[in-house]
Formats: C-alpha cells, structure tokens, sequence
C-alpha cells in the first residue's frame, strides 16, 4: 500500500464525501470499498446549526484518516488561509491543496499552486497538490516541498477518466520514487484499474461514487478495479505487438484439407 | 459596531472575536475562524480585537471531494 509522507495508507482508493444521496449511503460506501482516506472541506457555519458537528461526527465513524481540501479557492492567499484553518480543525497537517485558474474547466493554476505549495510547505504542512501532468510542473512542486503529486485524470466531475495517457505515462517515469495520486476526472472503475496498471499508486475519487444509482457498489466496483490493475501492474504485462501471433501451438496441427 | 459575518452584515456589541463569537450564538460550536482574510487560531481569539468594518469568516467542517 502506498506511503504518503511516512505514513502508510489502508487502500489505494481515497474518497470523497460530497454529494451523497444521505449520510448512511456515504457510510456504506465507505464500508464496501474500504477506502482509507475520505476528503473533507470547511464552509460557512451558521450559528446555533451544528451542521459540521454533525458531520464531524460522522466522519469520525467512518474510522479512516481525513484529508481536507482547499476546494473552491482561487488565489494563493484563499488556498492558504483556508489550509490553516483546516488544520487547526480536523487536527491534521496533510492538506489537498487546489488553486483553481478557471471557473470551467476547474483546472489548476499552476503558478498559484506553486507559490502555495512553498508556503505551506514551509509551514509545516504535509501538501498534495491537485495539479496536471506537465512534468515541469510536478518538478517546481517537488523543489516546493511537496513529497505527493496527484495529477488530474479529467477535469473535475467529468467522469472522462484518463484524458491524456501520453502525459500521464511520461510523469510517472519521470518521477518513478514520488507517490502519484490521480486525483479527479474518474467515472468508471475500469479507468481506476488503467491508473494502476500505468504505476499511479491511488486514486481520488468522489462524483463517480457518489452520483452512481448505488454509490456503496459503485465504491466497491472501484476497489476491485483497483485491485486488478494494481495485480496488473506487479504482474509485468507483456508486450502488445501489432500483428497476430497464435497462442496454441502451430506444431501438430493435423492436416484435414 | 457592525462587521460583516460569513459575507452578512452585523451590529454587534462585543470587541474581541472570542467575545463576537459568543454574542452571534456559536457557543461552544466546532468552528474555525479567519478575520480580514487572516486565519485567526481559537487560542488567539480573546486577543483579537475587532474593528467597524471587519470580515470575520466562520466555518465547518463540510462534505469535500
């Protein structure tokens, strides 16, 4: 299992929860698929409401470590006040840390992403950065401090999966000993198995699950997938090759023209 | 004095955020809280003097992907 900033994790599949039908289907989810991280972000509280209490409370349950996210913030200084703030919160210095360039397509900005990265990093925190394949990139991270990547698959809540095989291939050779996480984009639990077979060592995932008419399969689904092309992976696949070649023998066969 | 609270305009009497905190009915409620875009640590609350116009931001833990 994969071993982020020293500590090693429970399950190749970290998941999201937002956007569950109820509080007891994102449980269940979590139950069936064994997931061994669930993201989580803060918002406005209103007073006397309790809600986050409630699903703190809910959380906690679930029993697995929590990763809270910069979701939603567009400048350095929004990503960095709100990653303190999660901090002191849920008690825990990893951060998911999203500096989102573009309204549309949710993609990283890069620049911003960088000079955060350095912040935090500085700060104490344990950072993984949602970001791109670009290789550049990954590296500015790395010399920020970061020890995880967790390049998208698609843009956020597309369900397109692994969008740009070429890039993501060349960033996990180039950076062979960094923990990757592919994190977003996922619809189908055959995608999750591509990841692993390409070498990613998890995947984050949460509309997929979620938005599925029985999310708590559907999270089970991507643990199986994952686990078959983590098997895959470790199995050292063989070659494809253009033309056929037969796989019974040629030697024997008997002569009935 | 009226700051604005999660993007809200409020008259409040209190000075200080833990004090604000108190009179806006969070009570003992699990929040973190930022003022003017500056993260402030629940410890540093009693020592955080508030002034007309300040945005005091109040959040929770919430669903994230």
């Amino acid at each position: 299992m994969p071993t982020f900033y020293g500590t090693q994790v429970s399950s190749r599949l970290m998941l999201g929860t937002a956007q569950y039908p109820s509080p007891s289907v994102l449980a269940e989810a979590f139950r069936r698929s064994g997931a061994g991280i669930a993201t989580v972000s803060l918002r406005r509280e209103a007073a006397g409401g309790g809600a986050g209490q409630s699903f703190w409370d809910l959380i906690r349950d679930l029993g697995v470590p929590v990763l809270p996210n910069t979701a939603g913030c567009h400048s350095v200084r929004e990503a960095v006040t709100t990653a303190q703030m999660a901090r002191e919160m849920f008690g825990t210095d990893w951060i998911k840390l999203e500096v989102i360039g573009h309204a549309d397509t949710l993609q990283p900005d890069p620049f911003g992403l960088v000079e955060a990265a350095r912040i935090l990093s500085d700060d104490g925190f344990k950072v993984f950065p949602y970001t791109t394949q670009d290789g550049i990139l990954a590296g500015r991270l790395l010399d920020a401090g970061c020890e995880v990547l967790m390049p998208w698959g698609a843009p956020i809540g597309t369900g397109l999966g692994l969008n740009d095989l070429y890039g993501l291939r060349t960033l996990r050779a180039q950076f062979p000993d960094v923990p990757m996480v592919i994190d977003a984009g996922l619809g189908l639990p055959s995608q999750a198995a591509a990841a692993m077979e390409l070498g990613f060592d998890a995947v984050l995932l949460n509309t997929a699950v979620a938005k599925a008419g029985d999310p708590a399969a559907m999270a089970e689904g991507f643990a199986r997938g994952l686990e078959a092309g983590r098997l895959a992976y470790e199995a050292d696949p063989m070659e494809p090759r253009d033309m056929a070649a037969p796989s019974t023998p040629v030697l024997g066969l008997a002569v009935l023209e | 004095m009226k700051i604005t609270v999660n993007g809200e305009s409020r008259d409040i009497a209190a000075t200080t955020l833990d004090a604000a905190l108190a009179e806006l009915g969070y009570g003992e409620a699990r929040v973190a809280t930022a003022v003017n875009e500056g993260f402030v640590p629940s410890a540093a609350r009693p020592g955080t003097t508030l002034s007309e116009g300040d945005r005091v931001e109040i959040l929770a833990p919430r669903q994230g992907g």
